[in-house]
C-alpha cells in the first residue's frame, strides 16, 4: 500500500486550533489585546489574516477590542476576540451591549487562575459564573467548553454558528491546559463543515424592523452601509431599535431576548456521556478536567466500581435536563472542576440535592489528577 | 437646504435643553454632509453616552449608540470592515477624554480614518453636572461644590500630541468656522478631530453664574482668539480665552493604508 500523507492531519496547540477554527467558520475580523495564556490565538490570526483577506488589529485594551468586534459585526463580518481572566473582566460591559443589541460575535476566554492577576501561566476553570453573569442585567448567554485540541476547533466553529443563528455573543471558555496542549488531530474536510450565517432581512428598508417580534424570536440583521439605515443602542428599545420607556414594549423585548435561548436550548446544549448506562456513580466534568475524569472512570471500572461520565460541552445554558435524565439511579455524583464548586452548585440544584454531590476542586494552578477523582468515586 | 431630509422627524422633540449648544453642532454637521453630497446610506454615526451622544438617534444614517466612552473602539471595527463608509463619531468631553481617553489617543496614534466631533461643554451634562476632564480649575460642578481642584485637558492639544492628522477647535457661536473645520475633517483621510465649544446652561452655566445659552455664546464671541493671534499672546493674556483655529492639518498614511501594505508583504512572503 502506498503511504500517502493525510492532508488533513495537523499537530496543533489548542489555541492554534481555535484560530484555525475561527478561519474555517468564516471569521475575518479579530481585535484583541495580548494576555497569557490566550495570545497565540491573536498571533496566529495576525499571521494568517492578511493572506486570506481578513483583518487583524491589536487594540489598546480589552474594552476596545470588544467594542471593535461589535462594530465589525455590524458591518457584516464574523468577528472574534480572545483573552483570559483580567481581560475577560474588562470585556463585560461591551459583552452586555452585544447581548442587548443582539450583535453576533465570539469571545474566547482561555482561563487562568484568578482572582486578579492570579496565575497567568496556570490553568483554572473559575470563570464559569463570570461567563454566565459577568455583565449586568438579566441576560441570556451561550458558553462552550472544549476538552481537546480537535474539540477546540469544532466548538470554535460552533460558537460562530450559534452566534450567527441566535444573534448574540457566544463565549468559548477554554483553559490554559487545553489552550497550550499540543495534539495530533485530523481536521474535517472544509466542504463537510456546517457554516451558519445570520438571517438577512427580506423586508424592504422602509419596512425593516431590526428587533421585530415574530414567531422566530430571532430578528433578521442588516449590515451597516447596505441600504438599511437603522439605529443600534444599548438602551432598552422597541422593535424599531430606538430607545423606549414603554414598560410593555420593554418587557416584550426583554422576554424575547431571554426566550430565544430557553426555546432553543436543545439545539444549543451538547453533552457527551461515557459508560453511563449501568452506572452507580455519576461523574460530571468539563474542559481539561474532563480528561482526568474519563481516566478516573476507566480506572474505577477496572476496580469494579460502575462509574460513568457526563462531560459538558455546553455549560450555559446549563445542561440540567441532561443531568436529570441520568442521576436518578446513581448512588452519588462527583463533580470535578478547577474552582471551588461553581458547576457543583448548579448540579445540586438540577438534582434537587437528592444525591450526595462530592466535589473535587483545585485552585492552585495544578490540574486535577485522575487519581484524585478516582478516590472520590470509590470512597 | 432641507435639514429635515437628514433628520428622523418622528424622533422629535429632542432631549436637549433650551439654550444647549448641541443642536447647533448637529446643524453644522448636516450642512457639511449636504454640501459634500454624501448619501445617507454611506454614513455611519457612532457615539458613546451623554447628551451629545444622543445625536445619532436623530439622524437618518446608519447609527450606533454604544457604551460610555467606547464609540471610537466600535467605530474602528466598523471602519475596518466597511472602509467605504464615512464613519463619524460624536462624543462629549467626558465621553471622549475621561472614560474614553485611552481610545481617543490610540485612535489618533493609529491614524484610523474617522472624524471625531467633540461637543465640549466643560461638564457631564447628562448626569447632572459633575466635573469633567475639561472643567477649568475653580469652576463649580455638582461633584466640585467648592470649586474644581483638577486641572483640565486641552483636547485639541491632546489630539495633536497623540498624532491626529487633522485637529481644529471652534465654538457654536462661530458656525462658519465650525462648518469649515468639519468639512476639512470629513475630507481628511485619517484621524480628524473637531472640538466644538458648546454651552450647557443647565448643568454648568447656572451653577457657575454664566447665564443662559445666549449669554454663554456671547462669552464665546468675546473670548475666542484665533490660533495665530494666540501665538503672540502671553500665558496671562490667554487666561480664560478659547483658542480657535486649525492646529494640525497633515498628510500621513492612515491605518488602513498601512494595513494594505501589510497585506502586500504577507502575500509576497506566503507566495
Ligand atoms: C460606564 C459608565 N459610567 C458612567 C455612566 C454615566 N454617564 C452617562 S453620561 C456621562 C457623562 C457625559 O458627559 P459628556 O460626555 O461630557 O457629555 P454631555 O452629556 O455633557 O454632552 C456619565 C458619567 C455610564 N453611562 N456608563
Ligand atoms: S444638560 Fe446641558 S448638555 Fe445636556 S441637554 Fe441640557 S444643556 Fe445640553
Amino acid at each position: 500500500m502506498e503511504n500517502i500523507p493525510n492532508p488533513n492531519v495537523r499537530m496543533w496547540q489548542g489555541n492554534v486550533a481555535c484560530a484555525e477554527g475561527a478561519i474555517a467558520a468564516g471569521c475575518r475580523f479579530f481585535a484583541g489585546y495580548p494576555i497569557t495564556p490566550s495570545s497565540e490565538i491573536a498571533e496566529v490570526l495576525a499571521l494568517r489574516f492578511p493572506v486570506i483577506g481578513g483583518n487583524f488589529i491589536q487594540m489598546e485594551d480589552e474594552i476596545a477590542a470588544m467594542g471593535a468586534i461589535i462594530g465589525g459585526s455590524l458591518g457584516g463580518a464574523k468577528t472574534m476576540t480572545a483573552t483570559s481572566g483580567p481581560g475577560f473582566s474588562l470585556k463585560q460591559e461591551n459583552i452586555g451591549f452585544a447581548v442587548m443589541a443582539e450583535v453576533p460575535c465570539v469571545i474566547v476566554n482561555v482561563q487562568r487562575g484568578g482572582p486578579s492577576t492570579g496565575l497567568p501561566t496556570h490553568a483554572a476553570q473559575s470563570d464559569v459564573m463570570q461567563a454566565r453573569w459577568g455583565t449586568h442585567g438579566d441576560h441570556p448567554i451561550i458558553v462552550l467548553c472544549p476538552s481537546s485540541v480537535r474539540e477546540t476547533y469544532d466548538l470554535t466553529i460552533r460558537a460562530f454558528n450559534l452566534a450567527e443563528k441566535y444573534r448574540m455573543p457566544v463565549i468559548l471558555l477554554s483553559d490554559e491546559i487545553i489552550g497550550h496542549l499540543t495534539e495530533k488531530i485530523e481536521i474535517p474536510e472544509p466542504s463537510t463543515i456546517e457554516i451558519i450565517d445570520r438571517k438577512k432581512p427580506t423586508d424592504t428598508p422602509e419596512n425593516y424592523l431590526p428587533y421585530k417580534m415574530d414567531d422566530s424570536d430571532i430578528p433578521a440583521m442588516a449590515n451597516f452601509g447596505e441600504g438599511y439605515r437603522y439605529h443600534v443602542t444599548g438602551l432598552a428599545h422597541d422593535e424599531t431599535g430606538f430607545p423606549t420607556n414603554d414598560p410593555k414594549k420593554i418587557r416584550a423585548q426583554m422576554l424575547r431576548l431571554n426566550r430565544k435561548i430557553q426555546r432553543f436550548r436543545n439545539d444549543i446544549v451538547e453533552v457527551e456521556t461515557f459508560n453511563t448506562d449501568d452506572m452507580d456513580v455519576l461523574v460530571i466534568s468539563f474542559g481539561s478536567t474532563a480528561r482526568s475524569a474519563k481516566r478516573a472512570v476507566i480506572n474505577a471500572r477496572e476496580k469494579g466500581v460502575k462509574a460513568g461520565l457526563l462531560r459538558l460541552k455546553t455549560i450555559w445554558p446549563f445542561p440540567d435536563k441532561e443531568i436529570e435524565a441520568l442521576y436518578k439511579p446513581v448512588r452519588k455524583i462527583v463533580v470535578a472542576e478547577m474552582n471551588l464548586g461553581q458547576i457543583a452548585h448548579e448540579v445540586e440544584w438540577a438534582t434537587r440535592r437528592e444525591k450526595p454531590v462530592v466535589r473535587v476542586n483545585k485552585i492552585d494552578g495544578e490540574p486535577i489528577t485522575p487519581n484524585e477523582i478516582f478516590e472520590a468515586i470509590i470512597s | 437646504m432641507d435639514y429635515l431630509y437628514y433628520l428622523r422627524k418622528e424622533k422629535m422633540p429632542h432631549i436637549w435643553c433650551d439654550g444647549c449648544g448641541h443642536g447647533i453642532i448637529l446643524k453644522s454637521i448636516l450642512r457639511v454632509i449636504d454640501k459634500l453630497g454624501w448619501e445617507k446610506d454611506d454614513i455611519a454615526m457612532v457615539s458613546g453616552i451623554g447628551c451629545s451622544s444622543r445625536t445619532p438617534g436623530y439622524v437618518d444614517f446608519n447609527t450606533l449608540h454604544t457604551t460610555h466612552g467606547r464609540a471610537i473602539a466600535f467605530a474602528t471595527g466598523l471602519k475596518i470592515v466597511k472602509p467605504n463608509l464615512h464613519v463619524i463619531v460624536v462624543s462629549g468631553d467626558g465621553d471622549a477624554t475621561a472614560i474614553g481617553g485611552n481610545h481617543f489617543i490610540h485612535a489618533a496614534r493609529r491614524n484610523i480614518d474617522l472624524t471625531v466631533i467633540i461637543y465640549n461643554n466643560y461638564i457631564y451634562g447628562m448626569t447632572g453636572g459633575q466635573a469633567s476632564p475639561t472643567t477649568p480649575i475653580g469652576k463649580k460642578a455638582s461633584t466640585a461644590p467648592y470649586g474644581n481642584p483638577d486641572a483640565p485637558f486641552d483636547i485639541s492639544r491632546l489630539a495633536q500630541a497623540a498624532g491626529a492628522a487633522y485637529v481644529a477647535r471652534s465654538t457654536v457661536y462661530h458656525v462658519g468656522k465650525t462648518d469649515r473645520y468639519i468639512e476639512q475633517a470629513f475630507l481628511k483621510k485619517g484621524f480628524s478631530v473637531v472640538e466644538v465649544m458648546t454651552p450647557c446652561p443647565t448643568s454648568y452655566g447656572r451653577r457657575n453664574k454664566e447665564g443662559n445659552g445666549v449669554e454663554m455664546m456671547m462669552f464665546q464671541k468675546k473670548n475666542s482668539v484665533g490660533v495665530e493671534r494666540a501665538q503672540k499672546m502671553s500665558e496671562e493674556e490667554l487666561q480664560g480665552k478659547i483658542i480657535t483655529g486649525v492646529f494640525v492639518d497633515k498628510e500621513q498614511n492612515n491605518y488602513l493604508q498601512r494595513y494594505d501594505e501589510v497585506i502586500d508583504k504577507a502575500k509576497q512572503i506566503n507566495q
